[in-house]
């Protein structure tokens, strides 16, 4: 690790001066899950760390059922998953904070970090950066080992997987989230956060040097149908290998409208646009899933090694979309 | 001298009863200190600049900018130009800076230029392997081509396991104390006798003058004999500042440089009679050690059946990969697993249940009786008969169940060593080895025997360990071979201890010796237990001299005078019950049933334990455990425990132990455990899958993408 500045600022007009205008200058530090662990390896390598966790304002779980639900940045997996209108509304974000399946996580991992979690992808954590290559310029992902890698939206040279669990269930319940920075605040929907990147020097999110995820909110979802299913090599700690979150709200039995979240396939969390489009107008059977699976896989482009994937995603779709409509909302 | 033997089985009172360990407390409270929390005043802290590459040769090396950072206390070139670098993260060089932080910046300020040459990190392809072949010549028993011509049933296959690491938590490394003409090394280890020579003679020291400490050790699985490269460097580091140095690991060196499990793959055929008589096997195998080529024995290929007609060939496979190291149980659990599947495989070709098939070839095992009647109580606990499919069975829904079942042998005879036995004159009992517990509750059982003997509680008795030379010698932790070598000793020493109080005290109890026994915390005359004194009135009669006295186990030694205390070869059987999710290739633990002997059982508690713990490390490497190289770069790339993935708590099923303690394995004394049920869980789990699915899933892990290939019916080793 390097050594760096620590700064614990308490409101988040002082976390934002601390910031500088580089990812190089500062890094804010939540629960710390991932920043600690990118330093050890020298993955990065901040001047100054920002504590945000003095931040009160961006604490805490608030619910009320006309508006939904607001979650602190710094609010833990934890008291998600404990949170009482989140398991009985939003039963795939608390699917999707369980999947983290370690008690240490939960407890010290925050929201907000969730969803700026750096990518897990092998190569990116030895050192080499989101587009790996040998010396001769040969893909290293391509030419290498990408049984973990990306099956869609991998056209670009990204091929790394969205490491976030909470970003598809947020983007299926139309969540939006807010950025603090110098200029004020900015609100955003989930899905608009991600993104892949074109160069190294550009992050897997629009965040900028500067800015602050502060606090996400989710409509209020009392009649939306909503499940996360994660495919994983293990049942404790553990990337999944692939996961969906599906958000239906039906009308007479059949689908009115429906949103549909890849997780863990693609650089950013993949939303099943088509899928989720053909499942309206239809009631929810055996059947109907697995023609959503379909869909959402239909434009896989997997690479070398990552065929099962596909599979996988399409499984993970199914059986979100089926306990989602029988585990009821 | 008294006749050396175990207490016959219903007069023991300490023996087989169910101790917990009397590091325990200490260990969940975290007051037992590992060598790892050793943190000497002044000491430095040791970084190693490991090479990048997996094969290269160093040009150039600067190391100007790291020796004038402030706070490095020196520099030492390793492999310097002209050195040639056979493996990825092998040490170039060491800087011992005053804390960790400054190390590693210096470490960053070294300057090496390579040559990079060529490598091969992956070996799972014989095909791809060229000129890294060190093929082994061929091994022939019988007549196999006649044999599988005249066989009922043949069936070929190919199947492998890959490399996997030791992965202990605590990393290798050292804290190492050289001042004036002695030098302390507080190490990691499960060899603490055979260290001392180790550092001596590299660094020129008289071995006298070595210092060897340990008190805990966080996981060593065969990995931790040596003194290692790394802890040699860490002695000079310490000689040339003049203070304690200290080194441990990191993760991704602690995982590819200071030990590995050798892979094995290997074609095989395998042929038998239409009543399922096994009668010819033929295999080709091949697998790495690192460089040095290697792999899996072929001695033990094809693993505890012996089929009367044998042909085989090995290749070594030279990987640019850190070097192998013994791993639990050495060749036995990659043999199990591909021996185990290809009869499976026959098994199933021939419609036989797998169970009815061993049971009908048990004659080509050394333990015939001993197989059959574990074979028949782990069918009790897992209700074989009852739920036991042919494989491809159609049931309803994606998830299929299926059994599978595998067994080992190991050997496990008690090593040398030497007990110094102390009876105080205050009465108190302490016991002296220099052997180490390396978890597997070495120190309760020396404790247990010395009580039975003495008659006293296990409390009542200290035993040390962990010091050389403080301590006499006592063999590595290797091969199962601690608890056979530590009990003999230490029985023998009490034995002759006890002898020699009883001469004390036998005028004052008006008896002869011989007719003293030592019981309840008492000595008396036997069968006049009034006329006793208690243990510690007997130890006054000593004087002001402690009793002194040793008992040592020859391993070596068939001599009648020894007695039968220990004795060598154990069994075992395994089955397991798994599920999988055939529209993910899911694989999940349901139930595992462990059958072990292992002779006198000393504390069943800790024996559950050392099968429990076997158990949890087989199923890892059977469902998720796998180092994993990139080719083109020649690096590890699983070098953390994120993606280097062993089984957590929701991964096992239910485990269900039993050890086997019928009278007559009890008679053959005390014979080592903490490998054999390690050996067997890959096969028995492999061969549930494939029941399961009807499909052979030929290459462990049994990962998700794995099973899917073979349910479409396109995998093979690569998939």
């Amino acid at each position: 690790m390097k050594a760096f500045e620590y700064a614990g600022p308490t409101t988040k007009e002082q976390a934002i001066q601390l910031l500088g205008a580089q990812w190089e200058e500062a890094e804010v530090l939540a629960g710390g899950t991932d920043l600690l662990s990118l330093m050890k390896t020298f993955g990065s390598t901040p001047k100054r760390v920002v504590d945000i966790q003095g931040i009160r304002e961006f604490q805490g779980i608030d619910y009320i059922s006309s508006s939904g639900l607001r979650l602190g940045a710094l609010a833990t997996l934890s008291e998600l998953i404990d949170h009482p209108a989140a398991q009985s509304n939003y039963p795939s974000l608390v699917q999707a904070a369980n999947g983290v399946r370690s008690q240490q996580i939960q407890s010290f991992g925050t929201i907000g970090g969730d969803l700026c979690q750096r990518p897990r992808c092998w190569y990116f954590r030895n050192g080499l950066g989101y587009f790996p290559k040998d010396a001769s310029g040969q893909d290293l992902v391509r030419q290498g080992e990408n049984q973990y890698h990306a099956i869609l939206g991998n056209s670009g040279e990204a091929a790394f997987v969205s490491a976030s669990s909470l970003g598809p269930p947020l983007i299926a319940l139309g969540a939006t989230l807010r950025v603090f920075s110098k200029d004020g605040s900015r609100e955003l929907p989930v899905a608009e956060f991600f993104r892949t990147p074109r160069q190294e020097s550009e992050r897997e999110t629009i965040l900028k040097p500067g800015e602050i995820v502060g606090e996400i909110h989710v409509p209020a979802a009392g009649q939306v149908h909503n499940a996360t299913y994660e495919v994983r090599e293990k049942e404790a700690l553990d990337w999944p290998l692939a996961t969906a979150s599906v958000a239906l709200k039906l009308s007479e039995g059949k689908v009115a409208q429906a949103r549909i979240v890849l997780g863990h396939v693609a650089p950013i969390p993949w939303n099943a646009v088509e899928a989720a489009r053909g499942l309206k107008g239809k009631a929810i059977d055996e059947s109907t899933a697995a023609e959503a699976g379909a869909a959402a896989v239909a434009g896989a482009t997997p690479l070398s090694r990552n065929g099962y994937k596909v599979q996988l995603a399409r499984v993970a779709v199914k059986r979100a979309i089926l306990n989602a409509v029988m585990g009821g909302a | 001298m008294p006749e050396y033997r175990w207490p016959d089985r219903n007069e023991r009172q300490v023996l087989g009863k169910r101790v917990s360990r009397l590091d325990g407390p200490d260990k969940v409270t975290g007051k037992a200190k590992y060598t790892s929390d050793v943190n000497l005043a002044g000491t430095l802290h040791a970084k190693f600049l490991r090479c990048p590459h997996a094969h290269a040769r160093v040009t150039r090396i600067d190391t100007s900018a790291a020796e004038s950072l402030s706070g490095v206390k020196a520099v030492r070139v390793i492999q310097g130009p002209g050195k040639e670098v056979q493996w990825s993260l092998d040490d170039i060089a060491v800087v011992a800076a005053v804390d960790e932080a400054t190390a590693e910046d210096a470490v960053r300020r070294i300057v090496v230029e390579y040559e990079v040459l060529p490598h091969l990190v992956n070996e799972d392809d014989l095909g791809k392997a060229g000129d890294r072949t060190k093929p082994a010549s061929e091994q022939v028993k019988g007549d196999p081509d006649q044999a599988f011509q005249d066989a009922d049933a043949v069936v070929e296959g190919e199947y492998g396991i890959p490399v996997i690491t030791h992965c202990c938590l605590e990393p290798h490394g050292q804290v190492i104390d050289w001042s004036g003409e002695t030098l302390t090394a507080y190490q990691s280890t499960q060899n603490i006798s055979g260290m001392a020579n180790q550092f001596a003679q590299p660094l020129e020291i008289p071995a006298a003058n070595v210092s060897i400490v340990q008190d805990h050790v966080g996981g060593g699985y065969g990995s931790k004999f040596g003194a290692d490269s790394w802890g040699l460097e860490t002695a000079r580091l310490s000689r040339e500042t003049g203070r304690p140095v200290r080194n441990f690991l990191e993760r991704d060196a602690e995982l590819f440089v200071a030990g590995v499990r050798p892979s094995g793959f290997a074609r095989i055929k395998v042929g038998a009679k239409k009543d399922g008589s096994l009668t010819a096997w033929e295999a080709e195998s091949w697998g790495t050690s690192g460089l040095s080529g290697g792999g899996i024995s072929m001695q033990v290929l094809p693993y505890v059946i012996n089929p009367p007609n044998v042909r085989k060939k090995h290749t070594g496979i030279a990987t640019n990969t850190g070097p192998a190291r013994a791993w639990r149980a050495p060749n036995h659990p990659q043999t199990c697993w591909l021996t185990f599947a290809a009869l499976d495989d026959l098994a199933a070709k021939l419609e036989m249940d797998p169970l009815d098939f061993y049971l009908k070839n048990l004659d080509l095992t050394e333990r015939p009786d001993l197989y059959r009647k574990q074979l028949i109580r782990a069918e009790e606990l897992m209700g074989w008969r009852e739920k036991w499919r042919p494989r491809g069975q159609e049931t309803a829904g994606p998830v299929k169940q299926g059994l599978g079942l595998a067994f080992h042998t190991w050997g496990g005879r008690g090593h040398n060593s030497t007990a110094r036995l102390v009876i105080d004159p205050d009465g108190s009992v302490s016991v002296s080895l220099g052997t180490q517990d390396i978890g597997t509750g070495t120190t309760t059982v020396i404790a247990m025997v010395a009580a039975e003997t003495f008659g006293l509680t296990v409390n009542s008795i200290k035993v040390n360990t962990g010091r050389s030379p403080d301590y006499p010698r006592s063999g590595p932790s290797g091969g199962s071979t601690t608890v056979g070598g530590v009990c003999a000793a230490t029985r023998r020493a009490c034995q002759l201890a006890l002898e020699e109080l009883f001469e004390k005290v036998a005028p004052r109890l008006g008896a002869e010796p011989s007719e003293l026994e030592a019981a309840g915390g008492r000595i008396r005359v036997k069968g006049k237990p009034f006329r006793s004194l208690t243990w510690k009135q007997a130890a006054s009669r000593l004087g002001v001299t402690p009793l002194e006295v040793t008992g040592r186990n020859i391993s070596a030694s068939r001599r009648a005078s020894d007695g039968k205390l220990i004795d060598s070869g154990v069994a075992g059987v395994q089955m397991a019950e798994v599920s999988v999710d055939t529209e993910t290739g899911v694989v999940k633990m349901k139930k595992f049933v462990a059958i072990q002997d292992c002779g006198l059982i000393v504390n069943e508690k800790l024996a559950d334990s050392q099968v429990y713990g076997s158990l949890i490390m087989g199923i890892s490497s059977a469902l998720t455990e796998e180092r994993i190289m990139d080719e083109r770069t020649g690096s590890l790339l699983n070098g953390e425990m994120e993606f280097y993935k062993l089984a957590g708590l929701g991964d096992i099923g239910e485990l269900v132990v039993e050890m086997w303690k019928d009278a007559e394995q009890d008679a053959r004394g005390v014979i080592g455990l903490g490998e054999p049920p390690v050996i067997a869980p890959v096969g028995a789990i492999g061969n549930a899958v494939a029941n399961a699915i009807g499909l052979r899933v030929p290459r462990a892990p049994f990962i998700p993408r794995r099973v899917l290939a073979a349910l479409e019916e396109k995998g093979g080793l690569y998939a």
